[in-house]
């Protein structure tokens, strides 16, 4: 991983901007983010069943811990391998 | 080196200090003068490499992680100083009898070693570890906000992705270059240079030095970037309205003096085309700044209908050696010993081909054709141009003794035309000047409208010519701002 220098007047965001939303999401590959909390697992287990029903195909992802941001991989990970993501947020 | 910040550097101890390290033959050369210091004067040993070189003992303290090297800017082994209250008082470099003797205030030192033997480099100048030392050390001083690029993620291909190559590739601004392009210039990183249109941003030394990392600058090219951004930046020259406009032109630098042989600019073959790195990056680098802090895209503020390649950046030397006449910074107002950056709203250069003329007068009246045809031959004191000549063609002016003057002065006359043949509707051509200039003179240019300068390779009898934009309050106005460190 490399860190650059923001050369811009740092006005906007670091972070690029949201991708369009997808009218379906059939066909598509859809990534479910684990952030690691107790029973997120369960809940991604039946959102990832309705997901399949839907016909979209299903990438699970796991964040090391809750308590920080994921990791720069894992985001580029996801990014690369994914047309949309879900988060959960299950405690 | 950085220069160091002694209000943060962990302190030397008092008395006599001495840097050396094992892997230096003139600091095992002096082993046994240290010991004797030691004995003799209180002497601490500060080593770099070996934690017991000259020996294990309390008066050798290990620099492990180079701190005390670093911020004490230590280049070279052995270096002896003296510290009174906390304050370096003295130093001396390498090994000299003399000196030692002098610093130390102790006699008979080294019996038996030669008089003088020269140091070796310091392991904090070493360029395995210089660049890792000033991010550890100096790296939190830069303001900048940190972006991280995922491993995974090409770094050449998240500057596009992010919006910020003016559509080349830019070279990464990691901490570490920008922290060497910063060597480049005594200024402070904190000082703002210049507010940069179009957003009316407020764009620090450092701002400027991580651009011109990306535009592919060496260090001793950032003052000419930052001369060159003071100049863009006036209300005289109007970056604003050059960025703005549909009509095609962007900065062109002119670079005057001394500084442009020290950074190795070209003045000669080639001179306004590719392949000199300070010609090629500090032009790009004024434009990035343009478009990374003060935020002037194409498309959004920038409109210019067709945009030209000088767009990407137009930065040359003037061959002032080679020239018999005053330079262009001479002609306005600037002492030959000054180096100095002029910036001129202009587009690409054109040619200008004359293979015939043999006297002055020939090529004088043969130019004033081609320069009336700049921007529009039916338009009239509204535009600047600059005009290069070539080594081929100033052998005309200088073989006849012409000045800068003298050739102004006759290039004028001859750039004085008859109104009638430009009126509008002239030849059916319905743009010209208004029916109420029938009968008169007029001028294609102000006065101090055409710049004038020498450039290009030995052989080829052409000049360039660099069409301008709207002068004077309602366009721009060359500007020239001196270049310092």
């Amino acid at each position: 991983m490399i860190t650059v220098l923001d050369p811009t007047s740092e006005q906007t965001p670091a972070t690029r901007e949201r991708a369009t939303r997808p009218e379906s999401l059939a066909g598509l590959t859809v990534g479910l983010l684990d952030i690691s909390k107790p029973r997120g697992n369960v809940f991604l287990d039946r959102v990832s069943e309705r997901l399949s029903g839907l016909g979209a195909t299903v990438n699970r992802y796991t964040k090391p811990t809750f308590t920080k941001p994921a990791p720069v991989d894992l985001r580029h990970e996801i990014a690369t391998e994914c047309d949309a993501v879900i988060e959960a947020l299950a405690d | 080196m950085m220069s160091p910040d002694l209000s943060s550097a962990p302190p030397l101890p008092n008395g006599l200090v001495a840097v050396v390290k094992r892997d230096c033959p003139t600091c095992e050369l002096v082993a046994p003068v240290l010991h004797d210091l030691h004995e003799r004067a209180g002497l601490t040993v500060i080593t770099q490499d070996d934690p017991e070189f000259p020996i294990a003992a309390e008066w050798v303290r290990h620099d492990d992680d180079l701190a005390l090297s670093w911020h004490h800017d230590i280049e070279a082994v052995p270096t002896l100083v003296r510290v009174v209250n906390g304050v370096e008082d003295q130093r001396t470099v390498g090994w000299s009898r003399h000196e030692w003797e002098q610093c130390t205030g102790v006699d008979g030192l080294g019996e038996g070693l030669p008089d003088w033997r020269p140091g070796c480099g310091s392991l904090s100048v070493d360029p395995a570890y210089a660049d890792e030392l000033a991010v550890r050390f100096s790296g939190s001083r830069l303001h900048s906000r940190r972006v991280e690029l995922a491993s995974l993620e090409d770094e050449w291909e998240a500057m596009f992705h992010r919006g910020w190559s003016d559509g080349l590739p830019v070279v990464p601004p990691t901490e570490a270059r920008v922290l060497r392009m910063l060597e480049g210039t005594t200024r402070d990183r904190t000082e703002i240079v210049a507010v940069v249109p179009p957003s009316l941003i407020e764009c620090t030394v450092e701002k400027v030095a991580v651009n011109a990392v990306m535009a592919g600058c060496a260090p001793e090219h950032l003052p000419v970037v930052i001369a060159a951004l003071k100049a863009a930046c006036t209300d005289d020259f109007n970056m604003h309205g050059v960025l703005a406009t549909t009509m095609s032109v962007g900065p062109v630098l002119v670079v005057n003096g001394p500084v442009a042989k020290r950074i190795g600019m070209n003045h000669g073959l080639n001179a306004l085309g590719q392949g000199n790195r300070a010609n090629s990056t500090i032009g790009r680098a004024l434009q990035l700044v343009v478009r990374n802090v003060g935020g002037g895209h194409p498309g959004g503020v920038d409109r210019a209908t067709f945009g030209s390649p000088a767009k990407v950046g137009f930065c040359f030397a003037e061959d002032e050696a080679g020239s018999p006449w005053t330079s262009l910074a001479e002609s306005r107002g600037w002492r030959a010993n000054q180096s100095t950056v002029t910036v001129f709203a202009g587009e690409s250069p054109r040619i200008f081909a004359d293979e015939r003329s043999r006297t002055p007068d020939s090529l004088t009246r043969h130019l004033a054709q081609a320069l009336q045809a700049t921007v529009s031959p039916r338009m009239m004191l509204g535009m600047d141009a600059m005009l290069v000549l070539s080594p081929e063609h100033m052998a005309r002016y200088a073989d006849a003794g012409w000045s800068r003057d003298r050739f102004m002065e006759e290039l004028s006359a001859e750039l004085l035309c008859d109104a009638d043949e430009l009126l509008a509707g002239f030849r059916g051509v319905a743009a010209g000047l208004p029916p109420a200039a029938a009968g008169q003179k007029v001028p294609k240019f102000r006065p101090g409208g055409l710049l004038v300068a020498h450039a290009g390779g030995a052989a080829g009898l052409f000049s360039a010519i660099v069409g301008g934009w709207a002068n004077g309050p309602r366009g721009s106005d060359p500007v020239t701002r001196e270049i310092t460190p």
